[in-house]
């Protein structure tokens, strides 16, 4: 088995990675891939929450580098989605508690075991980043179409390049489509253009977010809504599919409804 | 007063946030480490030595800011020039 170890950061905090973990890996699990998700933000433990499983933490990801326990007794099982584990993050702890080897050397104890190693970094650019990222392949970088955020995105990514990741791509998330419809937002491509990296997904602002965390429930096992909808694609293309990208402006009913009106209403115009 | 103006040019908040961080991260990332800036120092004259005998000690490397550019200055002082010569890869 080829396991994928995919890093999930962003530089700048709240943008959401944790959400993206979660459900990115909520979502490949439900595809039929075992997934490990890892809360490498040591001491600000937070995808336990997010994914619904905090009440059945016994060990941590701490626990398991200074071999208080078995990998196995730390990976919590999710009783909704097969072959979907979190490995939790200390609570009680700081980020000096691990090191990049160990963390690497965790990662690579779960090669072969699992199809994916999703890992949700900590914000900031010091030691708990370069933790998250020591032992992951790929990265997803998670940015909000805003100046800090893309600012925050451009060092992380250079320090992603020094590191040598295989591969880096932007996940977009919190995009407002009729601000874009507006020219009041920055753009997917804007976003790309920027900071030359491709695009894996477009996440639109959506509520149905805000409800499943606070529910804890992947969105993907709730109802369909837009962002779950870029979920499902984001896996996908992460498995290879070819699904192009949306256009930004379309993620809305409204943008939709426009979408139509200009297919049927068209002649000869821009599409 | 540039807010004002860029709200009666018409410019949209989209257009100015693409500007600004385009121009910020100009900045940004033309603030390279001592070591990447030792790395280029060794590359370059890795490079130019094929061609002429430079001085090594004698090279200054800086990136000047000016208003929106960043411009790479680097002053390497040439003690002979090489007689010109085919390489492998030229035949």
């Amino acid at each position: 088995m080829d396991t994928r170890i995919i890093v999930v950061t962003s530089g700048k905090g709240g943008v959401g990675k944790t959400t993206v973990t979660a459900n990115l890996s909520a979502r490949l699990a439900t595809e039929g891939y075992s997934v490990v998700a890892i809360d490498a933000d040591i001491g600000l433990r937070n995808l336990d929450v997010v994914m619904g499983l905090e009440n059945r933490i016994v060990f941590n990801v701490v626990d398991v580098i200074e071999e208080a326990c078995k990998l196995q007794q730390a990976l919590v099982r999710d009783r909704r989605i097969e072959n979907l584990f979190l490995l939790p993050a200390a609570q009680t702890r700081t980020k000096e508690a691990v090191n990049s080897k160990q963390m690497k050397e965790l990662c690579d104890s779960l090669r072969g075991k699992y199809d994916f190693v999703i890992i949700d970094s900590p914000a900031g650019i010091e030691s708990g980043f370069r933790n998250a990222a020591a032992g992951a392949d790929e990265a997803l970088v998670v940015v909000t179409p805003d100046v800090s955020s893309v600012r925050d995105a451009d060092r992380i990514i250079g320090l992603l390049e020094s590191g040598e990741k295989k591969s880096i791509a932007l996940v977009v998330n919190r995009v407002r489509p009729a601000m874009i419809r507006s020219g009041k937002m920055l753009g997917v491509s804007d976003v790309s253009d920027i900071l030359a990296v491709s695009i894996l997904g477009i996440i639109p602002e959506d509520d149905n977010v805000v409800i499943s965390t606070n529910r804890g429930e992947p969105l993907t096992l709730g109802s369909p809504s837009p962002a779950a909808r870029a979920f499902e694609n984001i896996a996908g293309r992460i498995l290879g599919r070819d699904i192009p990208l949306p256009d930004p402006g379309s993620l809305d009913e409204k943008g939709l409804l426009a979408g139509l009106k200009k297919m049927f209403g068209r002649q000869g115009g821009r599409g | 007063m540039g807010f004002l103006n860029r709200f009666f040019q018409g410019e949209s908040s989209r257009q100015s946030a693409r500007k600004r961080l385009q121009l910020v991260l100009i900045h940004d990332r033309a603030d390279i480490s001592p070591e990447t800036l030792e790395r280029l120092r060794e590359d370059l004259i890795r490079v130019i030595s094929d061609y002429m005998v430079i001085s090594e000690d004698g090279i200054e490397l800086e990136l000047e800011r000016d208003g929106n550019s960043v411009a790479l200055v680097a002053s390497i002082p040439v003690l002979e020039v090489k007689r010109q010569r085919f390489r492998d890869g030229d035949r």
